[in-house]
């Protein structure tokens, strides 16, 4: 197990490295992150441009700033992603990137975190009954949910569930909900029950939104994974030695269809970030969504990479999560 | 009396078993089977309609997508505009109809381009196999793990691609090729097992002869349900983009794009949000379920008895 | 006068307690989009305590779905119909709670795949305690002593350590053998075992029927063994019901059914069979039309558009199940007497003493199409005109190909032949970290006009050596020429027009043709490859479809138009298209029923003869090789073991490996099945990626496991024997050869 381990995290860093230079490669030949300094009027003295090519270290070839982006060798000691630094910033010269990340991450990852949670145990459920009653009313009403949910655009989605929140504090009298903002800086300090109240408060409506568009694959993916071992060859030998059937559902069908969904959920992890992002842009959070439209608006080519190599090194993490996570569930693998 | 026994009935009938759709073509049971699926035909029907509105309609409604003087800002619906007015002086239906325009343009231009690079790519990979395979799916890898929508608004928003629909598609297409690509390459890669392709080589034939006589048609069922669900998701991620402001700019519109202006709005003009919210999940909606309903006619292993 | 069977309801018989299972017109629908399918119509057999029955019949006869309907195992869609009263107890249509506590417990059942008949996530012991927990209030430690009890009992060597593993680390025949200790672990009054032995190898089949039978001694279990093979049923049963169509058809004590059959169907089905104790000149016959498609049963009797007896009568009434011997004592049949020997058919008074010559045609075409013995005639006689031109053509290609020349006698041959196949690491540098000898050392010649057998069980690298004549696999090394020409090396360019010369005709009919093609661009594809696709391809085509029994315009239709037989008729179209010299048939009949694999047996030794074609026959089964080979080699772990004439080689087989495969084919004869010697290997095949040292078989040897002194063993250890020649071309592997009639 042990091995199998540390094979796949080997076997995992030459794609980080791949995924580094396609995210470098990919901003920074799209954009010019001075393009506005250099359109300013009055056009901006040659000295001035000149500095600010520096800072940015524009006058370097590409693969010598990629070089720099990585290790920091040669650089002013801001950059340098194995030293802990992203880079200079666009947005001026105290705008650290690397520490603005960090203090929002954790905002982001809270509601991903909170969505996948709910998504996967919903999806569970909703799979394995639409499986169960396969063809039936219950079922197509599932499946037509899980198309629906497919199709909604998380924005839109959220901009409904947002007023909808705004009508249901309206008609309460009271703010259950808080439809705007992550709510983080006012519970600090108090009493943990309240702490909790806020963050429900917070986190209730952004994490429906984002649970909705994973718990529709999930759930559809669970359906027919479920309705595959219910037809295996083991599932009739576990009936026949005279289990009964909730039994055999349970230990037999329900444990090994688990076991595909560990891999969808990983790739789908690259959904849900996009989503997060919408969805904090609607209930306008202080997270991750907002620093990345932020950078887009200023140019902030490192800001961007930085952004582009986390959620990268994300969805690489959970892939990782899932591959040894089916080692454990799947006794086949291990032994390969 | 069997009439099997009848002397002179066709001689040497084979499979009887079969004799329904002995007399059908291929192409004619899968369309057949296709045109059983209600949802999908139904689903077709909308489309088809949602595509008359946004590329005919525009010729017969007085307004398109720009702002007018002459029309009154933030009117609710009814009289000359049905579906009401903007605050800036746009006429909603007009915009709706370039929007669903656009909105379509966009996500059809990703699914052919993906479909053209991904299959070659997936069955390129497929074939060869071995290092070449690693290699090829690993790049694929790359391209699936980051997340599609961020990195195409990135890209968008840095070279301020907006400006025009194809450039936005282009965006879109090259981060949502790989999932193309990984669908075909693991068809091919059952399909390169099989007897006859094996019996093909043992006659001589050569490798692009095997791609495309025996592998791609082979393929064409995966590889068009897949094209056809990709439609869907590129609505979504240009949607999204626009919605961010990062995809197509005033003063051309597209569907993301008027609820993201719209979004502020919900509750007190509410006929500037839900109406493009609408037609976006009713396009998405009917080709989920087109997808679905060609996977059903066209992979008929899958489908169990429907009852 | 005839009486009818079990046509009573109540549950008679003088010794009611006797009497363990009793089904009683058991019907199962199952609906469809196109109607109802009616898969199993009105069964009835009495299942006597302890008593084995067999079940036999062809694929979709409804042998399985009966079973699985006795034991509630059907979909929730499949309507049943009847009764099944096991020990008095009515147990269809029971409810989950009911149905769970007869299930495992008084009756247990055994499925054909062992691959996946075991849960891949859970321990071998625990999938074997869970069945003693389902039944007996025990704790988990007495339940895990019983699993351990049962492993030793169905005969898997180390069976504490096996507890712990999972079923991948298990071998089939040893998963077979955990299914079977699953199915005994509360000692049930009744076995059902469906196909237990069909995805097995011979060797390991039988010491798969070997713990069958532990298990019922063990047991006292009543058995009922479903299966398409009627070798096994004749050496495993004592009474045996033939099913055609849904229904029983005929049934009767094993030595009755085999020896005086009363029902055309069960004299055809015996006709068609290749035997190990058949003699090569006789020709098979098989068995007109094919099985009716349930969705469109004949009025009359299910068999009667294929039977050669058929009357006015058979197609309007459906003949019932009766006593064959005109006896009139109702008791004696209620009872569920192993001595009644019943049949459905009218006439089943003239096949008294009547071989399956006497009523079926040894033919070679398609039979699935034909409708009556007429049709036969014009069909045989076009099939001879095709045979005609065909033969033309190929002289006049042959002529002016190897004009001038002498025509060497051997045409393909062989020496030391290797392959090694690599095991990869899955990164993405895909290191090497293995080598399967797939292939190490195989020499052979293939002459003009005869066909060569390559024999062996799964793994040995049959495949692979035929594929490595071909060509289409690299060899890692040895040498492989085609009239004198070497053909390792060759480009795929240079082998292109070689190819002509050597075709491949493929085991699976469904997947060795290109779905999305029609037959005649299937035909016509070498063709086409090799830039003679325009011009009179059509006719070419035409003509190939005759040559191969089937009807010429079926061209434009679909390979899923057609059934097993006839596909692989089209294989063999397409591999005749350029005229071939060299045919490698890759297991041509092995995916086919009996009475379909007759025909195209016939097609295969037809076409040899009269277009003197070569063939390298790769097959597993000994019956068809026995009566289609001039000469056979056995292969064993990549290596060849004996190679001899036919006549010598199952008459005098001298290598242990040789002997105990002869040995394991069961015969079709209930007398001969049950007297024979019988040489039974232990043990699975090993991994060919880790051979064992010296003779590849001493590790399931008998010779070395029970005859040999140490010393003996040390040379079979260390020293690999060299394939030697006795006399008269017979050549054996073995330090210590020694020929044995076992036939």
């Amino acid at each position: 197990m042990l091995v199998y381990t540390v094979r796949r995290i080997i076997g995992a860093i030459p794609v980080l490295i791949l995924a580094s230079i396609l995210t470098f490669v990919m901003i920074d030949v799209s954009g010019d992150p001075l393009a506005e300094v250099r359109m300013a009027q009055p056009p901006p003295s040659p000295e001035v441009l000149q500095q600010a090519e520096e800072r940015l270290y524009l006058d370097r070839s590409m693969p010598e700033r990629y070089w720099l982006w990585v290790t920091g060798i040669g650089g002013n000691g801001d950059i340098g992603l194995l030293q802990g630094e992203f880079g200079p910033s666009t947005q001026g010269p105290q705008y650290d990137i690397g520490s603005n990340i960090a203090e929002r991450l954790w905002t982001t990852l809270r509601l991903i975190g909170a969505a996948m949670v709910f998504a996967l145990g919903l999806a569970i459920i909703s799979g394995v009954i639409s499986a169960l009653r396969q063809y039936s009313k219950l079922d197509y009403t599932l499946t037509f949910v899980g198309f629906l949910a497919l199709a909604m655009p998380t924005f839109w989605f959220a901009g409904i569930m947002q007023a909808a929140g705004v009508k249901f504090n309206q008609l309460v009298g009271e703010q259950v909900f808080a439809t705007i903002g992550d709510g983080r800086f006012r519970a600090q300090g108090e009493p943990l029950w309240d702490q909790f109240l806020n963050a429900f408060a917070h986190m209730a409506l952004p994490t429906i939104v984002l649970m909705l568009i994973s718990f529709a694959s999930w759930s559809r993916y669970q359906r027919t994974s479920m309705l595959e071992v219910m037809n295996s060859d083991y599932v009739r030998l576990a009936r026949a030695k005279g289990l009964r059937n909730h039994t055999v559902i349970r230990r037999h069908a329900l444990r090994t269809a688990l076991i595909p969904l560990t891999t969808v959920v990983a790739i789908g992890i690259a959904g849900i970030i996009d989503g997060a992002i919408l969805t904090e842009v609607v209930f306008q959070w202080r997270g991750l969504g907002d620093f990345f439209i932020t950078a887009v608006d200023n140019n902030d080519s490192y800001a961007l990479m930085g952004w582009l190599l986390l959620s990268g090194v994300v969805v690489i993490l959970a892939n990782l999560i899932a591959d040894l996570l089916y080692a454990v569930l799947d006794p086949r693998i291990r032994y390969e | 009396m069997s009439e099997n026994a009848t002397p002179g009935s066709a001689r040497r009938d084979p499979a009887k078993k079969v004799k329904d759709s002995a007399d059908r073509t291929q192409l004619q049971t899968i369309m057949i089977r296709f045109l059983r699926h209600r949802p999908a035909m139904i689903s077709l029907i909308v489309l088809a309609l949602i595509a008359l509105f946004a590329f005919v309609g525009p010729f017969f409604w007085m307004w398109d997508h720009t702002v007018y003087r002459e029309i009154p800002s933030n009117q609710p619906p009814g009289g000359v505009h049905p579906l009401g007015t903007s605050a800036a002086g746009h006429d909603v239906l007009g915009q709706l109809m370039r929007g669903a325009q656009q909105t379509l343009k966009v996500a059809f231009t990703v699914s052919l381009l993906s479909t053209i690079v991904g299959s070659m790519w997936g069955a390129t990979a497929g074939y060869y196999g071995g290092r070449v395979d690693a290699f090829m799916m690993r790049v694929v890898d790359i391209f699936l793990i980051v997340p599609l929508l961020v990195a195409a608004a990135a890209i968008a928003g840095n070279t301020g691609a907006g400006a025009s629909w194809y450039a936005i598609a282009l965006i879109i297409a090259i981060f949502s090729w790989a999932t193309i690509a990984r669908v075909v390459r693991g068809v091919v890669l059952s399909l390169r097992e099989q007897e006859f392709v094996e019996a093909a080589r043992a006659s001589g034939a050569s490798a692009p002869w095997i791609i495309i006589r025996h592998l791609l048609p082979n393929a064409a069922g995966p590889i068009i349900v897949a094209a056809t669900l990709l439609v869907a998701i590129a609505i979504l991620a240009e949607a999204g983009m626009s919605f961010l402001g990062l995809g197509i700019q005033l003063p051309d519109i597209s569907l993301g794009q008027m609820i993201g202006s719209a979004r502020t709005a919900v509750s007190t003009r509410p006929w500037l949000f839900y109406p493009p919210g609408v037609l976006l999940v009713l396009i998405c909606l009917t080709i989920n379920f087109i997808g679905d309903g060609l996977r059903d006619a066209l992979d008929p292993r899958q489908t169990r008895v429907r009852r | 006068m005839t009486t009818e069977y079990m046509n009573e309801e109540h549950t008679a018989g003088a010794d009611p307690e006797d009497v363990v299972l009793e089904v009683d017109h058991l019907s199962v629908t199952f609906p469809s989009d196109d109607g109802p399918l009616p898969a199993v119509r009105e069964v009835s057999y009495r299942l006597r305590r302890g008593e084995a029955l067999g079940i036999v019949g062809e694929s979709g006869s409804g042998k399985s779905v009966t079973s699985m309907a006795i034991m509630g195992l059907l979909p929730k869609n499949a309507q049943v119909r009847g009764s099944a009263r096991l020990m008095g107890q009515e147990i269809i249509g029971l409810s989950d709670k009911e149905i769970s506590k007869v299930r495992g417990q008084k009756i247990a059942m055994i499925f054909q795949d062992p691959l996946t008949s075991l849960n891949p996530v859970y321990t071998i012991g625990y999938q074997i305690a869970e069945a003693v927990l389902a039944h007996k209030k025990v704790s988990k430690k007495a339940a895990m002593d019983r699993a351990l009890e049962l492993l030793e009992i169905v005969g898997i060597p180390s069976p504490q350590q096996r507890l712990k593993q999972y079923p991948h680390e298990l071998s089939g025949g040893m998963r077979q053998r955990v299914v079977i200790a699953i199915a005994m672990a509360n000692e049930p009054d009744v076995i059902i075992a469906d196909e237990p032995t069909t995805a097995l190898d011979v060797t390991v089949q039988a010491q798969v029927l070997d713990a069958l039978q532990r298990a019922r001694r063990e047991t006292g279990a009543a058995l009922v063994l479903i299966t398409h093979d009627l070798g096994v049923v004749a050496g495993q049963v004592e009474r045996v019901g033939v099913m055609y169509a849904g229904r029983i058809v005929e049934m009767g004590p094993v030595e009755e059914v085999f020896y005086r059959p009363r029902m055309p169907y069960a004299l055809g089905l015996l006709g068609s069979l290749p035997r190990l104790d058949g003699d090569r000149s006789e020709r098979l016959t098989p068995i007109l039309g094919s099985p009716p498609s349930l969705r469109d049963l004949p009025v009359g009797c299910g068999f009667a558009p294929r039977c050669p007896l058929a009357r006015e009568r058979c197609h309007e009434e459906e003949p019932r199940l009766v006593l064959t011997n005109g006896d009139t004592d109702r008791a004696a049949a209620q009872e569920g007497d192993t001595t009644v020997h019943t049949a459905a058919c009218h006439f089943s008074d003239e096949l008294v003493g009547a071989e399956a010559t006497d009523l079926f045609r040894p033919t070679a075409v398609d039979t699935e199409g034909v409708g009556s013995v007429e049709e036969l005639e014009t069909a045989e006689s076009s099939v001879a005109e095709a045979r005609e031109e065909y033969r033309e053509e190929s002289k006049a290609v042959s002529e002016s190909a190897t004009e001038g020349s002498t025509e060497p006698e051997v045409l393909l041959r062989a020496t030391d032949l290797v392959k090694h196949f690599p095991i990869r690491s899955k990164g993405l540098l895909r290191r090497k970290v293995g080598e399967v000898q797939a292939v190490s050392g195989i020499s052979l010649d293939l002459r003009e006009k005869e066909t060569l057998a390559l024999v062996g069980e799964s793994g040995c690298g049959k495949s692979t050596t035929a594929r490595l004549l071909l060509n289409l696999i690299k060899l890692t090394s040895g040498e492989v020429s085609y009239m004198g020409r070497p053909l390792q090396g060759l480009s795929d360019r240079q082998m292109r027009p070689l190819r002509k010369d050597l075709q491949l005709v493929f085991q699976d009919p469904f997947a060795s043709l290109d779905p999305r093609m029609t037959v005649s661009d299937i035909i016509a594809e070498p063709m086409r490859i090799h830039g003679r696709g325009n011009g009179d391809a059509k006719d070419r085509v035409k003509e190939l479809l005759d040559l191969v029994g089937l009807n010429p315009e079926h061209g434009s239709r679909y390979p899923h138009e057609f059934s097993g037989g006839q596909r692989q008729r089209i294989g063999v179209a397409r591999a005749l298209s350029l005229n071939p010299k060299v045919l490698v048939l890759d297991e041509p009949v092995s995916a086919l029923d009996v009475s379909i694999q007759a025909g195209v047996i016939n097609l295969l030794e037809d076409l040899q003869e009269e277009l003197g074609l070569s063939y390298l026959f790769v097959s597993h089964d000994l019956s068809v090789v026995k009566h289609i080979a001039d000469r056979v080699a056995v292969m064993y772990l990549g290596k060849m073991v004996e190679t001899a004439t036919t006549e010598q080689l199952f008459s005098a087989p001298a290598h242990p490996y040789t002997q105990a495969l002869i040995s394991a084919i069961p015969l079709p004869d209930p007398v001969k099945e049950r007297t024979r010697e019988r040489i039974i290997v232990t043990g699975d095949i090993p991994s060919p990626a880790n051979p064992p040292s010296g003779c590849r078989f001493r590790t399931r040897c008998p010779k070395f496991a029970n005859v040999l002194s140490d010393a003996q063993r040390t040379k079979c250890v260390e020293e690999p024997p060299e394939l030697m020649d006795r006399g008269t071309g017979h050549r054996d592997a073995c330090h210590y050869s020694e020929v044995v009639e076992l036939i």
